[in-house]
């Protein structure tokens, strides 16, 4: 039978890249087909190609045998194609079925939206591919893992029988990583193929039925489960061996550094962000804090870091309350801040390297002198970080805006990590990484661990908690379910601890290996 | 709708990558100078076709036309359009006739071919009998902006004959246009200075003209109330008033924004027109000079800036004044730890809390000292032009300092170079007008198209066929609140 989905020799060429390098990619009928690389592997570009977002230089598209120009998104549902976003393209305020049918509106009479007739059609679907949704629910009400379904529905709605998902489980828990894979899995069966993007490779192992890996605008290969390990596919990705184990010794525990008290702190909205929390962080370890993005968990470090201010509890470092001093108060303790949002906080796209690699010291020797900023010193400085911390960068006049996602995480850590620092407060350190860098910047935080620094580490995902943390708190909803020890921490348990269930009424796990004592 | 114009009019505040200085300086001038050239010719158009001698010779060409003319004229519309096509894509067409089309040869084949699709046309249209419009159109072109260059820099063979007979005179007279010019542009290298120094730090200050007023207040009256102070004490003093007004009425909306998140284009506008009356209040009232009309009492001759040379050649000390604090602003903006908080709030207001930096601080900071250069431009008009403060007596330096501001990328070098041109063109339009019958209106026309293709600059870019450099995180001014 012809590949549902062809793609030949496709090549995009963007100023001074070359995206997409003559890409040939086919998708069978009742294929999950996972499309696997590095972030600027190439895999968004040819994506937005197929969704008509993007024109290809040169090569063809066929669906079902036929030769298709793409030229906007509208083209691309009526060839069949529907592509679920990472960011979902819903309306808050509106309910399922208006949502669902915004833009293929249902009319009777030619005038009057048929709520009816299109909530009873979204009820045919839901029951036939297992997608559980309430028609007349309002979008903002509902959990995300229920809104990607929304997303899903969309597309089956308009009769889509090729669905594109972009990274579809960033935003979701285990457990709704679990549902959303048995939905994948029935929309499979009943005849519908699929093209999956990714870069989490436990992921593509357990549900893809073919792999294609990209690197550099390439097409590395295309294997199977089967025929593939974790480590194989990452070394397809990175292109070179690539260790996705963290080898750290027992932690050497010293004094209590961070100290958090019944900390209270509202978001924008001045709801309760982060609800009565308390946990210390002593020097020699890590603390992992896991938990589904946006339990409060920004609030939390914002809070320790002095970018927000708390209502009520308190907040010690080294002994100094902290609780309302200003940022640099906090820096000058000897804190170490890697912020989540790196292009937001962390850097000046604008600026220069060199002038980010200054951006927390600019103002004392031996980057000032006096009131003058010394350049020479600066871009010394940055040149042998740059070489310590193997920043990609032409030079260190290169704007930080053009350096790469990797690359210019690594400007930020260079930057926090080269001071001399007592605690480490790492926010999601290496979101939207690859695997390489990821590898690099784990062995940093573990180095400072090693090194005597305590560290917190906000991440939502499990496996960079599991890998680097001694102890993990879940946050759900503002508040610390319950600290672990990382030893009797399993995927399972912390994902149930993610998903708001009593610590009380959830099984501890068994402890994996036995403890050894060290005695300091 | 007014945030998303004034997010389209600012600049980019993209931190200079270490090129070669020659290849900087280069990349920072082509685009504005292209607009200026652009802008040039577009108004040349204007002239020509609002010159009531070529419409008239116009109309009667084409009322003389016949069948040939009419299908000449249609052959020449499509050579136009045909070169303009041709010249869009240089590449496509170099590579059909086998060439390898590289960037140099379809540079040289664009060159090649619009030159050649203007001498086409202008051949054609001759041929048609269009010659006689054409060349009164040229003469009123060329008499124009012969008018405009000879107003504001003189005319050479004068300046010859009066260097050559030694008369002083006739010398000042004939270095008279080339100072007026330099007079002209002292103002709008301060109050330019101010507009720039806000953008750096993300905010758009509308009240340079504001702030000139009560600049020119605080120091006129520095000015000729202090008596029996020697010059070189009067002098710093009357300017550190015009300053410190300047800096006062910057600080109300610097810290209403930074405390309360009010917006500063909102309030700057605000504080504008506060300014006006205020200064029309003490003009006809407290500060009136006794007689009819409203206007201050004259300055001290010690207050008064020196001038270096007989009347009427008014060139004067605050010249110099402005230049020296281009470099310091330079110095300060860019080698200054003060500096570099300006700019990083400026540039990503996240990241500068994240580093420590102080916000709130560093706005105030930003429009008091924004305040204070348009007080300083306020300050040198009085002290060194009119002596003494009369209603209404800037006609927009303020206002215009916010196009030199963009012409000048907000760099104090290139505020410098916008004000010496932006002076020159208001000296030499009152020229033009008198000489050649031009209403000094195109001036302005052709300083809001130098706007218009500088906020816009892929027009250049399309026009000249300019590939974008590497695109650098742009910088705009803020949303409503903090």
């Amino acid at each position: 039978m012809a590949p549902v989905l062809e793609l030949r020799n496709i090549t995009k060429r963007f100023p001074g890249v070359l995206a997409n390098d003559h890409i040939s990619f086919t998708l069978e009928a009742h294929e999950i087909h996972a499309l696997l690389g590095e972030n600027g592997a190439g895999k968004s570009t040819l994506m937005n190609i197929l969704y008509g977002l993007y024109q290809p230089d040169e090569g063809e598209i066929i669906v079902r045998g036929q030769p298709v120009q793409i030229h906007s998104p509208n083209d691309a549902i009526k060839a069949g194609i529907g592509m679920v976003h990472q960011h979902f393209m819903l309306v808050p305020v509106l309910t399922v079925t208006e949502n669902v049918m915004l833009g293929d509106e249902m009319l009777t009479g030619g005038i009057f939206l048929d709520r009816r007739s299109a909530a009873q059609r979204i009820r045919d679907i839901s029951k036939r591919y297992g997608l559980e949704v309430d028609p007349d629910a309002y979008v903002k009400d509902l959990p995300v893992g229920v809104q990607q379904r929304v997303e899903i529905i969309k597309l089956l709605f308009r009769n889509a029988d090729i669905l594109i998902l972009d990274e579809p489980t960033a935003v979701l828990t285990p457990q709704e990583v679990n549902d959303l894979f048995k939905v994948i899995r029935s929309l499979v069966d009943q005849g519908k193929s699929l093209i999956f993007i990714t870069h989490k490779l436990k992921e593509v192992l357990a549900t893809a039925d073919r792999i294609t890996v990209l690197r550099a605008g390439r097409v590395v290969g295309s294997t199977t489960p089967a025929e593939t390990s974790e480590a194989a596919l990452a070394a397809m990705m990175v292109g070179r061996e690539v260790s996705l184990e963290v080898d750290k010794a027992e932690p050497q525990l010293g004094e209590v550094v961070l100290s958090v008290e019944h900390l209270e702190v509202l978001d924008e909205r001045l709801n309760v962000a982060v609800d009565d929390v308390t946990f210390d962080v002593r020097a020699g370890e890590i603390l992992g804090i896991a938990g589904v993005q946006g339990n409060g968990q920004t609030e939390l470090v914002e809070a320790i870091t002095g970018l927000r201010k708390p209502i009520s509890g308190h907040i010690r470092i080294l002994g100094h309350d902290v609780t309302h001093a200003t940022p640099r108060r906090i820096t000058e303790l000897g804190v170490a801040h890697v912020p989540e949002d790196r292009q937001r906080d962390g850097l000046v796209l604008s600026y220069p390297v060199a002038d980010n690699i200054a951006l927390q010291e600019y103002y004392k020797p031996p980057f000032a002198k006096g009131a003058v900023i010394d350049e020479r010193a600066i871009q010394r400085e940055a040149a042998a970080l740059i070489q310590r911390f193997d920043v990609r960068t032409p030079s260190v006049h290169t704007p930080a805006g053009s350096l790469s996602g990797g690359n210019q995480q690594k400007v930020i850590v260079a930057r926090e990590l080269s001071r001399p620092i007592r605690l480490l407060v790492a926010s999601q350190p290496t979101r939207g990484l690859d695997v390489g860098s990821i590898e690099y910047i784990h062995k940093q935080i573990v180095h400072k661990r090693d090194e005597g620094a305590a560290v917190l580490l906000v991440s939502p995902e499990l496996d960079e908690i599991l890998a680097l943390s001694d102890r993990i708190a879940v946050m759900y909803r503002g508040r610390v379910a319950a600290i672990v020890d990382a030893e009797v921490a399993t995927k399972e348990y912390l994902g149930l601890l993610m998903a708001g269930a009593e610590p009380t009424s959830v099984p501890t796990p068994e402890r994996r290996h036995k403890r050894v004592e060290v005695v300091t | 709708m007014a945030e998303t114009v004034l997010k389209e009019i600012i600049p980019p505040v993209t931190e200079v990558q270490r090129a070669p200085l020659w290849r900087r300086i280069w990349e920072a001038v082509q685009l504005p100078a292209l607009a200026l050239f652009t802008a040039f010719v577009v108004g040349g158009f204007i002239i020509a076709l609002s010159d009531f001698k070529v419409l008239e010779a116009l109309a009667d060409t084409i009322s003389r036309l016949n069948p040939l003319g009419y299908a000449l004229l249609i052959l020449t519309v499509m050579v136009l359009i045909g070169g303009v096509l041709i010249s869009r894509r240089p590449e496509v067409i170099l590579r059909r006739l086998r060439f390898a089309g590289t960037g140099r040869q379809s540079r040289w084949f664009n060159i090649i071919a619009v030159l050649l699709t203007i001498a086409a046309v202008i051949v054609l249209l001759v041929v048609i009998g269009f010659g006689p419009v054409l060349a009164l159109a040229w003469s009123a072109v060329t008499g124009a902006y012969g008018a405009l260059i000879e107003g504001s820099l003189g005319n050479p063979a004068q300046i010859v004959t009066a260097l050559q007979s030694g008369d002083s005179r006739a010398i000042a007279l004939a270095f008279y246009p080339i100072s007026e010019s330099l007079v002209a542009s002292t103002p709008y290298i301060f109050a330019g200075l101010a507009v720039a120094l806000g953008f750096r730090c993300g905010l758009f200050n509308i009240g340079a003209e504001g702030q000139l007023f009560i600049g020119a207040l605080t120091s006129v009256f520095v000015g000729y109330s202090v008596t029996g102070l020697p010059a070189i004490l009067h002098i710093p003093l009357a300017l550190g008033a015009g300053a410190l007004g300047g800096a006062l009425w910057g600080f109300v909306p610097g810290f209403l924004k930074a405390r309360v998140g009010a917006h500063e284009v909102i309030n700057t506008i605000m504080m504008n027109y506060i300014a006006f009356r205020l200064s029309e209040w003490l003009l006809n009232g407290p500060m009136k000079r006794p007689g009819a009309v409203p206007v201050s009492p004259f300055i001290e001759a010690s207050a008064q800036l020196p001038r270096f040379f007989p009347d009427p050649i008014r060139f004067h000390l605050g010249f110099f004044i402005a230049l020296g604090v281009a470099v310091f602003i330079w110095w300060f903006l860019f080698k200054s730890k003060w500096g570099f908080e300006i700019r990083t709030v400026g540039a990503n207001p996240s990241a500068a809390r994240y580093a420590g930096m102080n916000i709130a601080l560093n706005i105030i900071l930003a429009m008091s000292m924004s305040g204070a250069l348009a007080g300083l431009a306020g300050a040198n008009e009085v002290l060194g032009v009119n002596y003494n403060l009369a209603n209404a007596f800037s006609s927009g330096y303020g206002f215009d300092s916010i196009a030199l501001a963009l012409l000048g990328r907000s760099h104090p070098f290139g505020v410098v170079l916008a004000a010496l041109l932006f002076g020159t063109l208001r000296s030499g339009g009152t020229r033009m007008q008198n000489v050649a019958q031009i209403p000094i209106d195109i001036i302005i026309v052709v300083q809001a198209l130098v706007i218009a293709f500088i906020a816009a600059p892929g027009i250049i870019r399309a026009i000249y066929r300019i590939v974008k450099p590497g695109e650098g995180e742009v910088v705009f001014t803020r949303g409503w609140g903090r």
